[in-house]
C-alpha cells in the first residue's frame, strides 16, 4: 500500500495493534499451555513445570465421569440439531430468498429474534414447558432447546448464499419438467453444497460449545461435554484437578479438530462476506 | 423471481411459501409459545397480585442491583472486543500472505468454550500459576495478583470468549465492502485516514451495529465464567445467576420467569439504543458501489 510512508502516529498505532494482539495470542496460549500441562502433571504445586508425568489422569477422568458415555451423548445431539436445522432452515432460507411476500419482515424478524435475546431468557420458559411436556432431562429436550438459536442461524447463513445462484438454473430445470422436489434436490442441493457445509460446520461448532440451554434442560443422562465439564469444575476440590484438565483438553481437542476441518473447507472472510454482498434488509 | 405483494395477491396460491412453513411452526412452538408462557407466568406469582414478582425483584437487595453489575460487566466487555476487532480487522482486510494465517490464530478461542477459559485462568492467574512466578522472576512485581474470583476475572473471560467471534464478523463486513470504493476516494485526494473515516466507516456503520448487539448478548447472559472465575455472592452476581437461583434452587419458576423477562427487557433497551445511534451516524443504502 502507498500508506507506507506514514508518519510517527501511523508507526506508534500500528505497533500498539501489533502489540496487543501478540500479547493476547500469547496469554491465551499459555492460558491453554496450563491446562495441558496441568493434565499430564503428576504433582504440580507452585513450581514452573510438574515434578514427573503422567497420562493417569486422562483414564481417571475418563472413568470419573463417565467421558465415553458424554461424548456419545453429545455426538447423537450435535448430530441431530445440525441435520434438523438444515432439514427445516434450508427451505426456509429458499422461500426467503426468492419470495417476496405479505408478513416477510415479521417473519425475519421471528427468526433473528432468538440470536438477538440471551438463551437464559426464552431459556428458563422452555425448560419449564418441556418440563411440563415431560421432555425436559431427555435427550430430545436438549436437541430441541439447542435447535431454537441453530435454526435461524442456518436461515440467516444460507439466504444470501441463496440468493446468488443464478435463477434462471431453476427456471431451467422447470422448462425440462422437474418437480420442485427434483428441483431442489439436483439443482440446488449440489450448488449450495458449499454453503450448507459451512452452515453445518459453523452449527456443529456452536452447538458444542453452547452452554446455557443445555445446562437448563439436560438431565443427568442428557449432559453434553461442555455442561460436563462446567460441572466437573463447579465440583472440584472432591477430585484431583488434573481430571478437570484432562476433561478440558479432551473437550478443546474435539472443538479444535472440527475448528480446523471447518476452515480446510471455509475461508471465514469469504463465508461471511458473502453476508455483506445481500445484506437483509429487515 | 421475486414478486411484488400485489402482483402475489392476485396469483394463485404460491406453493413455494409452504417450504418456510415448519421454520415458523417449530420457532413459534419453541420460542415463542415459552416465552409468552413465561411472561403469563411472571405475572402469576406464588403469591400476592399480578405484579409481586416485579416489585419483589425491584425491592430485594440481593436482586435488582443485579442488573448494574450485568450491565458493568457486559458494557465494557462489549466495547473492548468491538473496539479492538475494529482496527485489527481493518487492517486484515487486505490478502496477503499471513491474512489467513493470523484469522486461524485470532478465531481458534472460539473452540476453547468459557468454561476451559474458566479453567485456564484458573490456573495461570492463580497465586501460584505461570504470570505471577514469571512477574515474581523479573522482579517486576511481588505482590499476589488479583484477576480470578472478582470483577476482573469475569471481564477478562469476557473479552477472551468475545472477542474473536466479534473479530470475525467485522472481518466479515469490512471484506464485504468493495476496496474500489477507497481506490475512486484515493484517486479524488482522499488519504488513507479520509478513505477510513468517509468510505469504510460509514458503509461499516449497520454491520457495526449488529456486531456489536451479537456481542453484546453473549456477554450480557454471562453465567459460567461469573460463576467459576468471579465472586458469585457478590460483585460478580449477574442477573442470570439470579434467574437460574429462583428457578431450580427456589423452584419459584415464576419468579424466575419474572427475572428473565427483565433480562429480556433490557437488552431489547440496549439493542434499540445501538441501533437508534446507527441512525444518527449514518442513513442510506449499505451496499455501494453495484450497479
Amino acid at each position: 500500500m502507498s500508506a507506507a510512508t506514514g508518519n510517527w502516529f501511523d508507526r506508534a498505532w500500528r505497533g500498539l495493534l501489533l502489540g496487543l494482539m501478540t500479547l493476547f495470542v500469547i496469554n491465551i496460549g499459555l492460558i491453554i499451555a496450563a491446562v495441558a500441562v496441568s493434565s499430564f502433571a503428576k504433582r504440580w504445586l507452585g513450581t514452573w513445570l510438574p515434578d514427573g508425568w503422567t497420562t493417569a489422569f486422562y483414564t481417571a477422568s475418563w472413568n470419573e465421569f463417565q467421558l465415553g458415555d458424554v461424548l456419545w451423548v453429545t455426538v447423537e445431539v450435535v448430530m441431530a440439531v445440525v441435520f434438523l436445522s438444515l432439514l427445516i432452515g434450508v427451505p426456509a432460507a429458499y422461500t426467503l430468498a426468492r419470495r417476496d411476500f405479505r408478513g416477510k419482515r415479521a417473519l425475519l424478524l421471528l427468526f433473528l429474534l432468538p440470536l438477538m435475546v440471551p438463551p437464559i431468557t426464552y431459556g428458563i420458559p422452555l425448560a419449564t414447558v418441556l418440563y411440563q411436556a415431560h421432555l425436559a432431562g431427555t435427550i430430545w429436550g436438549v436437541i430441541l432447546a439447542n435447535l431454537i438459536p441453530a435454526a435461524p442461524f442456518v436461515i440467516l447463513v444460507m439466504t444470501p448464499f441463496i440468493e446468488q445462484i443464478d435463477v434462471n438454473l431453476e427456471s431451467a430445470a422447470r422448462v425440462f419438467g422437474a418437480s420442485t422436489a427434483r428441483m431442489f434436490w439436483h439443482v440446488l442441493v449440489p450448488l449450495l453444497a458449499p454453503g450448507i457445509l459451512a452452515a453445518s460446520l459453523l452449527v456443529l461448532v456452536r452447538t458444542i460449545a453452547l452452554f446455557e440451554l443445555t445446562f437448563l434442560t439436560a438431565g443427568p443422562d442428557s449432559q453434553t461435554l461442555v455442561v460436563a465439564l462446567y460441572y466437573a469444575v463447579f465440583a472440584a476440590g472432591v477430585r484431583a484437578p488434573q481430571s478437570v484438565d484432562a476433561m478440558a483438553m479432551v473437550y478443546m481437542s474435539v472443538t479444535l479438530v472440527f475448528l480446523l476441518i471447518a476452515l480446510r473447507f471455509v475461508n471465514p472472510t469469504q463465508l461471511v462476506s458473502r453476508v455483506k454482498e445481500h445484506p437483509q434488509h429487515a | 423471481m421475486p414478486a411484488s405483494a400485489d402482483t402475489l395477491a392476485r396469483t394463485p396460491f404460491d406453493r413455494s411459501l409452504l417450504l418456510v412453513v415448519p421454520a415458523a411452526a417449530f420457532m413459534l412452538l419453541l420460542f415463542v409459545y415459552p416465552f409468552l408462557y413465561g411472561l403469563a407466568l411472571s405475572f402469576n406469582p406464588k403469591e400476592g397480585g399480578a405484579l409481586a414478582n416485579y416489585s419483589h425483584f425491584f425491592t430485594t437487595d440481593n436482586l435488582w442491583p443485579t442488573i448494574w453489575i450485568t450491565l458493568k460487566l457486559a458494557l465494557p466487555a462489549t466495547l473492548i472486543n468491538v473496539a479492538f476487532a475494529l482496527p485489527i480487522a481493518y487492517k486484515m482486510r487486505v490478502k496477503t500472505r499471513y491474512q489467513r494465517w493470523v484469522t486461524m490464530i485470532l478465531v481458534v478461542p472460539i473452540t476453547l468454550g468459557t468454561v476451559l477459559i474458566a479453567e485456564g485462568m484458573l490456573l495461570y492467574f492463580g497465586p501460584r500459576g505461570w504470570l505471577s512466578q514469571t512477574l515474581q522472576f523479573l522482579h517486576l512485581y511481588e505482590g499476589p495478583i488479583r484477576l480470578t474470583h472478582n470483577y476482573w476475572g469475569v471481564l477478562i473471560s469476557l473479552v477472551i470468549s468475545g472477542f474473536p467471534f466479534a473479530f470475525l464478523l467485522i472481518l466479515s463486513y469490512v471484506t464485504g465492502i468493495d476496496p474500489v470504493l477507497a481506490r475512486a476516494a484515493a484517486t479524488l485526494g482522499a488519504d488513507p485516514k479520509a478513505q477510513f473515516r468517509h468510505i469504510y466507516l460509514p458503509l461499516l456503520a449497520p454491520g457495526l451495529a449488529m456486531c456489536f448487539c451479537l456481542a453484546f448478548v453473549q456477554a450480557f447472559s454471562v453465567f459460567p465464567s461469573a460463576v467459576l472465575l468471579g465472586s458469585p455472592a457478590g460483585p460478580t452476581r449477574v442477573i442470570s445467576i439470579a434467574a437460574y437461583e429462583a428457578a431450580f434452587e427456589q423452584y419459584d419458576y415464576s419468579l424466575a420467569s419474572a427475572i428473565a423477562m427483565i433480562m429480556g427487557f433490557v437488552q431489547l433497551i440496549i439493542v434499540a439504543a445501538v441501533l437508534s445511534l446507527r441512525n444518527v451516524f449514518y442513513r442510506g443504502p449499505v451496499s455501494g458501489g453495484k450497479g
